[in-house]
């Protein structure tokens, strides 16, 4: 018995997510006492998994899979499963890993459970703890198969370091090319994106209107953060759909999350629940995120989030 | 074209959440279902094809009796058939075994499913779904355009978006973005009428394979008060950050 990761990287840097994946697998390694393999596609620094308790990297370098395709990636990663025999496989839950997982449950004849946010208990079936109802419960998952596949909510588990020698090994495997054409990929790759943010800065209808954004762009700017919106200002296209956060939007696990003028709809609450530090900067202190929050100002966005923006510009220049 | 349209009865988005039966399952007592809202973006934007492009759009749910109240709703938005696989939908793979039977067997070249239900969150069902009939993939579709064989689709990516095409059969696991919000339907009388003489069909299920199953559940504990910290104070927010969340 052995374990398996899918270790994503972004222009051929792994990202933090497949560390965070690495860290949670080694951990359920060393409880079964047993390895972790990873598999990379077109990755530079595949060694620095080791640092996470990544025992070997089958590491494929091939120009066809320069652009993600589910089909092919698909398929060699389920072909790494057989190479490293592993009956576990853990994947993050970005959205290209929520992409494939699926579809490489049906090929590994494995069970599947996403949106994982704990290790693993194996005294009573295999069993992970979800999250369920958009972070409104969690549940206890059993996982009666052979071959086991995780899906790891982001942040839910952090970074633990556990330094071994990652052994690197060329790996090419025959895949199916993919039936589905990548057209074209519009992505802004100076902007850090909500999955992968630690910092998430978010506005709703208390801004007024879109053309107040730049003081929200600019507080994102200093904290490197991304930035996103409530439903109804995406619904009236102040913003674009892909920063809407919430029940029917994107959810939201980062480290900080700070919500200017956004009054807390449930579904809203629901979706950022998973965030760890949460901010509220609100006019109305009757607003029911004041209740989900860990701290808060009542006060004007268009007044306090430009202090804020100059106070930690002074902070970020006095820590750096 | 056909279409089938995989449909999940879920409860509303502002219902509260309780359990029941030792916290093994979760308790509908006063709780309003709706059709799925990733599913229902998805229905609109089937009724788009059938009435600008020509095609039959039917539906499809797993689930027992109580989810047919949905399922007419769907017909009076303007599906024209309905099917209900009679079962208790309890685990991923079990429901994407029982739709991808109904989709081989009515020969469909489209399904549309939404990216995840708004209850178990789950997201697997579509996927699942694709790879058992061999049909091509594209999850968080936000954009769905179908010329004679040929599809193009916009799919959300971690910070961006991206372009596609394939040739049907095709699955998409779809989201808001199909259509808007505004573009959604009420049903209206005529359709309310329609749908009681539209047929729901009910089918026997193929399995009872599970290989995930919910054992309990549980509420995340509650939550402590709010620090409030006042607006001429911005110094003592940036202070609690970096010192007490260590956030920044």
């Amino acid at each position: 018995m052995s374990l398996l990761i899918y270790a994503e990287s972004e222009q051929g840097k792994i990202k933090k997510m497949a560390y965070e994946v690495a860290s949670y697998a080694s951990s359920i390694a060393k409880q079964m006492g047993t390895d972790v393999t990873a598999v990379t596609i077109n990755a530079e620094n595949p060694e620095t998994l080791g640092q996470y308790g990544v025992n070997k990297v089958l590491n494929v370098k091939d120009s066809n899979l320069n652009t993600f395709n589910e089909e092919s990636y698909v398929s060699v990663i389920a072909k790494a499963a057989d190479e490293s025999g592993a009956n576990i496989l853990v994947v993050s839950q970005s959205a290209n890993a929520k992409y494939l997982a699926p579809g490489l449950s049906i090929e590994l004849e494995a069970g599947y459970a996403s949106n994982v946010v704990a290790l693993p208990q194996t005294e009573d079936g295999f069993t992970v703890k979800r999250n369920v109802f958009t972070n409104k419960a969690f549940g206890i998952a059993e996982i009666n198969t052979n071959n086991k596949i995780i899906g790891l909510s982001n942040n839910a588990y952090g970074l633990h370091e556990n330094p071994v020698t990652a052994e690197i090994v060329d790996f090419s495997p025959e895949f199916e090319n993919s039936g589905i054409e990548v057209e074209s990929v519009d992505k802004n790759t100076d902007k850090v994106s909500i999955a992968d943010a630690e910092v998430v800065v978010s506005a709703g209808r208390g801004l007024k209107g879109p053309e107040n954004w730049e003081m929200v762009e600019d507080l994102a700017d200093v904290l490197g953060a991304a930035t996103a919106c409530s439903k109804p200002v995406s619904d009236m296209g102040w913003r674009p759909h892909g920063e809407h956060v919430g029940q029917t939007g994107k959810p939201v696990a980062s480290n900080l999350y700070i919500a200017i003028g956004i009054s807390g709809a449930i579904q809203h609450l629901a979706g950022i629940n998973a965030s760890k530090t949460k901010v509220v900067i609100n006019t109305d202190e009757e607003a029911p995120f004041f209740k989900a929050a860990d701290y808060g100002i009542v006060g004007d966005a268009f007044e306090v989030v430009p202090q804020l923006i100059e106070k930690l510009k002074e902070f970020k220049a006095a820590n750096a | 074209m056909k279409i089938l349209v995989c449909i999940s009865h879920v409860p509303d988005t502002t219902s509260k959440i309780n359990f029941t039966d030792n916290d093994s399952a979760f308790d509908t007592n006063g709780v309003q279902f709706i059709i799925n809202p990733n599913d229902e973006f998805g229905l609109t934007r089937a009724m788009w094809f059938k009435e600008k492009q020509g095609a039959s759009v039917d539906i499809v749910t797993v689930g027992e009796k109580d989810v047919e109240p949905t399922m007419r709703k769907c017909l009076a938005i303007g599906a024209d058939k309905a099917i209900r696989v009679d079962a208790k939908p309890n685990d991923a793979f079990q429901v994407a075994k029982e739709l991808a039977d109904v989709a081989k067997n009515g020969d469909y070249n489209l399904i549309i499913a939404g990216r995840e239900s708004i209850d178990y969150n789950g997201g697997m069902v579509p996927g699942m779904l694709a790879k058992l009939i061999g049909a091509h993939f594209i999850n968080t579709c936000v954009s769905l355009e179908i010329d004679g064989d040929n599809a193009t689709a916009v799919r959300e990516i971690d910070g961006g978006k991206e372009t596609l095409s394939c040739k049907l059969p095709l699955v998409i696991g779809g989201q808001k973005g199909l259509v808007e919000e505004k573009d959604l339907r009420i049903p209206n009388m005529r359709g309310i009428m329609m749908a009681r003489k539209k047929p729901l069909e009910v089918k026997t299920p193929i399995s009872d394979e599970t290989k995930v199953s919910f054992k309990t559940f549980s509420k995340p504990a509650p939550k402590g008060e709010v620090k409030l910290i006042s607006a001429d104070n911005i110094d003592e927010l940036i202070n609690l950050l970096h010192n007490e969340a260590k956030a920044i």
